[in-house]
């Protein structure tokens, strides 16, 4: 039978993938969103499984907000990046260092 | 026994495809396994009972945010393979950080038990004869109301500022100008000339 610490093994290896990805991929911002979404995505899976798991539906609101803000954080971080590339001609995290401070 | 191959199908599809999009040299590829990636976790929610984030994740994901990554990755043109140049050499840091997580995680997971005053503590126990989407529906319009407006405002601020941020103004760009075709009248743009014959306007 499927318990819930299947789905958190599950939750735990996504996010472990993208927080991985985060460290492989340093220089390409798109990949580093990506990464980002699926850790997101990870979290949720936590919520759903917690929420189900407790017959609590609160854990199934919150992940739907958790979507919301994940949504608009990949709108603005594309917006910058189509900003960025239109000043810089690239998308390398290394150059996004403009303020020398 | 039939749910128990769905969840290990969707799960190790979900688990593989989040290694594809990490791993993938082509951006438009990691795009499309981000895609299976977001399907496949839709399926756990459906297997869990979780039907209307298992769609909304489908709905929002597959359709706007995963759509908007591929068009942004079609759109600029950025030369990915000097991006990928240095990426073994992060590959140690990486895989250490990634099993000192998975440790920890292991950790927690190997030793915990909910507490025994965890079933008090609900906030909203979903009924039992009802759909989810029915239930969840029943909360958030009416329980959650406020935090709703404000996931709304968020959208609204996020879509503003995307707005804002990518617009620009363009040179040499033929625009209708709508106040001034309505400010314009006969008086201003037609006139009578008597003309002479045989010469003509000049």
């Amino acid at each position: 039978m499927i318990g819930l610490e299947h789905y958190l093994v599950v939750a735990a290896a996504l996010f472990v993938t993208g927080v991985f990805g985060i460290f492989l991929n340093r220089k390409n911002v798109i990949i580093i969103l990506m990464s980002i979404e699926l850790i997101l995505l990870a979290v949720n899976i936590n919520l759903v499984s917690f929420s189900v798991y407790l017959q609590d539906l609160v854990g199934q609101v919150f992940a739907m907000f958790v979507l919301t803000v994940a949504a608009a954080e990949a709108a603005i971080g594309l917006a910058i990046l189509v900003c960025f590339f239109r000043n810089r001609k690239s998308i390398s995290v290394d150059d996004v260092s403009l303020l020398k401070g | 026994m039939l749910f128990t191959l769905i969840f290990y199908f969707f799960s190790l599809l979900a688990i593989g495809s989040g290694l594809m999009v990490v791993f993938s040299r082509n951006p438009v590829h990691a795009v499309l396994w981000l895609i299976l990636a977001f399907l496949s976790a839709a399926g756990l929610f459906v297997i869990q009972g979780a039907e209307f984030i298992a769609m909304l994740l489908i709905i929002v994901y597959v359709g706007a945010v995963a759509v908007l990554f591929l068009f942004v990755v079609m759109m600029l043109d950025v030369d990915f393979a000097t991006l990928k140049a240095g990426m073994a050499r992060y590959i140690p840091l990486g895989l250490l950080i990634g099993v000192v997580f998975l440790l920890i995680l292991g950790i927690e997971l190997s030793d915990w038990n909910s507490s025994e005053i965890a079933p008090d503590l609900r906030q909203v126990i979903q009924p039992a004869d009802i759909q989810n989407t029915e239930a969840l529906g029943n909360v958030i319009y009416t329980e959650y109301v406020f935090l709703f407006q404000i996931a709304g405002l968020i959208l609204l601020v996020a879509m503003i500022g995307a707005i804002v941020l990518t617009h620009r103004k363009r040179e040499g760009v033929k625009k209708q100008d709508v106040v001034s075709q309505m400010y314009r009248d006969s008086a201003k743009s037609v006139s009578l000339e008597d003309v002479p014959s045989g010469k003509g306007l000049s």
